[in-house]
């Protein structure tokens, strides 16, 4: 058998596929076996290394030698060279864009530095179940050191000197809140993790809850620590059954050895935790909505001020985090605040998690710098539009965000970047779009969700919304006016003005934006009566091409209401008045006579 | 199980469990990690992690099979990584019954990698 000892992975992604990786691979087993060694060094076709400029990659361990843009013909002199010399090939090395010089350790690399993961630092790492691997990576050790040695307001000091914001949407400095419910009189604290992740498309907090949960108990409680809180309550949906589970095993487990419950590190200080169901409803994840359906109230938000931090969950000062915020809070007690805040931007610190989705090749979690463009997630790390389509825009923030587009790729993610461009950073979900689909069809989409989703207690976002539902429905059904467009928009500016919570107040922001960056495309739908990406159903006409057409009966046969007419081996025509445009005759005709405008 | 009463206990009980599980030392044994959030068991990964526990029951390898959370690759679901002592850890995606078999014999059993390698392309911070 063979005992490899180095092995040469060659990324195999669609942009290096491209570039001829495929080719390259092969030389290399050539060249390896030229020189006898195929039992000494392998060569692997890898996934996307998410790098895709500097492709195609090949990377060799063990050293960790990264060589960026290789061609076939270098295959010969990586064999000769590295393989049976030693010697690494200078020339392919991965340069710095910026100084031009090589990097020798792969760690210092750009493209290592595009993701770091704090929040999700143990997530595929530990087996959530078990404790002892929470334990042997830190877990509860930021606990322990607040606790035993530090005080409440030097605890909430370092938190506020880090810079964390609210990961929940808003990106309340999380520091300042734990000071607000400190301040706040009452006997009786209470400490909310918000777990109800409601935009579709995003599972950031889901994935925590289930590859983490240890962190959140004990962010939850140095948060009761810091606040004098000795509750601590978990709002979570209950259509996440898997991390409920995951959560009350770590809980259960935490209680064991004490780090939940009475007196823990023998300090006095008692924590304890208990869940709480959502049913679902996206108008929960809003901090007072929340609160009212932990009472057993109606899921309807109420008035700011007063704020949770002063009068929350039963009347009592509430502190309310995010699960990405919490699960961030451990890691910036052991390595400081000043750590945190070296990573990001001036005035958004430290990482964000995205839940990247949609049209894009890699699908996945990631966990990014702040400060980092959109264009690095989705053409880097995310690999791309899938099919080698065209990115046409990206949904920030689910239906509360905006939509991007090309001229926003180089915006900066972070919280004042992105609401100046038009979106806002929202809980962290991230709809790639490309030339497929149909825009005021995906606003309709996003406020379909909104109108299903409001609670309907105040009247700008009930009937407001459903208001603007019904004009954008009846665009994609081609009846829309040039009128309707000055509709939408100062409606929705009426509702994003005078709704009562951010739910209502945002709900416009997907059509608004849409409007902004892809007017175009409802005027389209408006004037020519036509869906430039052929998605509104309503706006494709089916004809059939006389050229193509042979008469054989297969889509007259297919039809489902008789709109198709012609005689055997003549040209057949489909009736628009009758055509309800299945596609059933496009399917059945094997000779691409039907098409649709 | 006993309580931990204090800080030092916390720190003793850490470095007992962080000399038990340290990846790439050679004196471990090979360790088989299957991501298992809700979206990797949708895709498959428990019948993967079944497959996996007794398949190295069946050819008696030595290893140890856990489950962890979301791995973050979510495209390429079931995703596993595989850990054999001394040497890095390698994540692979796409990893059906057949692969995985694939990976018992080539990977775990040869010493030899499969195609289908995920490259890891964060940084990882020392918690």
């Amino acid at each position: 058998m063979a005992d490899y000892k180095i092995h040469l992975l060659v990324c195999g992604g669609t942009g290096c596929k491209s570039s001829n990786s495929q080719v390259l691979i092969e030389h290399l087993r050539t060249e390896i076996r030229n020189q006898g060694l195929e039992d000494f060094a392998q060569v692997t076709g890898t996934a996307c290394f998410g790098f895709c400029e500097k492709g195609p990659i090949v990377k060799i361990i063990p050293g960790d030698t990264f060589y960026t843009q290789v061609k076939p013909a270098d295959a010969k002199e990586i064999v000769e060279e590295h393989i049976v010399k030693g010697q690494k090939v200078a020339r392919l090395l991965y340069k710095d864009p910026k100084s031009d010089k090589i990097i020798t350790d792969p760690k210092g690399m750009e493209f290592y530095k595009k993701q770091i993961r704090i929040a999700l630092r143990n997530c595929g790492v530990i087996d959530p179940e078990n404790i002892h691997e929470s334990l042997a990576r830190n877990g509860y050790a930021a606990l322990g050191k607040v606790l035993t040695t530090m005080t409440p307001d030097e605890t909430i000091e370092i938190i506020k000197k880090s810079g964390l914001r609210g990961r929940g949407g808003a990106g309340f400095p999380a520091g300042l809140k734990w000071e607000i419910t400190r301040k706040s009189p009452g006997n009786e604290k209470d400490v909310v993790c918000n777990a109800d992740e409601g935009d579709p498309g995003a599972f950031m907090d889901r994935s925590i809850l289930e590859g983490d949960p240890h962190s959140v108990i004990e962010a939850m409680a140095i948060n009761g620590y810091c606040t004098g809180a000795s509750k601590g309550l978990v709002y979570i949906r209950a259509e996440y059954p898997l991390a409920i589970e995951r959560l009350k095993t770590a809980i259960n487990q935490a209680r064991e050895y004490g780090l939940l419950g009475e007196n823990i590190f023998g300090t006095g200080f008692s924590f304890d935790i208990t869940l709480r169901y959502g049913a679902g409803a996206f108008v929960c994840g809003e901090e007072t909505a929340l609160i009212h359906s932990m009472e057993g109230n109606r899921g309807e938000p109420t008035m700011k001020p007063p704020f949770p931090s002063v009068k929350g969950y039963l009347g009592k000062p509430t502190n309310v985090n995010n699960v990405e915020t919490f699960a961030s809070i451990p890691v910036i007690i052991l390595k400081g605040p000043d750590w945190y805040s070296s990573i990001g931007t001036e005035k958004s610190k430290g990482t964000k998690v995205f839940a990247l989705a949609g049209k894009v090749n890699n699908v996945g979690l990631i966990e990014v710098p702040m400060g980092i463009t959109l264009r690095e997630v989705i053409f880097e790390i995310g690999g791309g539009i899938k099919n080698g389509k065209k990115f046409k825009g990206v949904q920030i923030g689910g239906p509360s965000g905006g939509c991007l587009t090309y001229k926003h790729l180089d915006t900066p993610i972070d919280y004042d970047s992105l609401i100046a461009a038009g979106a806002m950073m929202g809980s962290g979900g991230m709809i790639i779009m490309d030339e497929d689909d149909c825009m005021v069809d995906v606003a309709k989409y996003f406020l379909d969700f909104t109108v299903d989703e409001s609670c309907g207690k105040c009247t700008p976002c009930r009937v407001g919304n459903k208001r603007m539902h019904e004009l954008l429905v009846s665009i994609t059904k081609g009846n829309g006016t040039h009128e309707d467009i000055d509709r939408l928009i100062n409606l929705g500016n009426v509702i994003r003005d005078t709704s009562l919570c951010m739910l209502g107040q945002s709900a416009p922001n997907p059509v608004l934006s849409i409007m902004d960056n892809f007017r175009e495309e409802y005027e389209a739908h408006i004037r020519d009566k036509k869906c430039p990406s052929g998605v509104c159903k309503a706006l494709m006409i089916y004809e059939i091409v006389e050229e193509n057409c042979v008469g054989c009966t297969a889509c007259a046969r297919a039809c489902p209401v008789g709109a198709i007419t012609g005689e055997r081996k003549e040209i057949h025509r489909i009736d628009p008045s009758l055509c309800i445009k299945c596609g059933a005759c496009m399917d059945r005709c094997k000779f691409n006579a039907v098409i649709v405008n | 199980m006993n309580k931990i009463k204090n800080l030092a206990v916390l720190t003793i009980l850490r470095e007992k469990l962080q000399s038990k599980s340290r990846p790439g030392d050679p004196e471990q044994i090979i360790q088989v990690k299957v991501a298992m959030a809700t979206c990797c068991i949708a895709s498959g990964s428990r019948e993967t992690m079944n497959y996996i526990v007794d398949e190295l029951d069946k050819r008696n390898i030595e290893a140890i099979v856990t489950q962890t959370g979301c791995m973050g690759y979510c495209y390429a679901e079931p995703t596993i990584e595989v850990s054999i002592p001394g040497k890095e850890p390698v994540v692979y995606g796409y990893v059906d019954v057949k692969k995985a078999d694939e990976i018992i014999e080539k990977h775990i059993k040869g010493g030899a990698f499969v195609e289908g390698i995920i490259p890891v392309n964060y940084q990882k911070i020392d918690n």
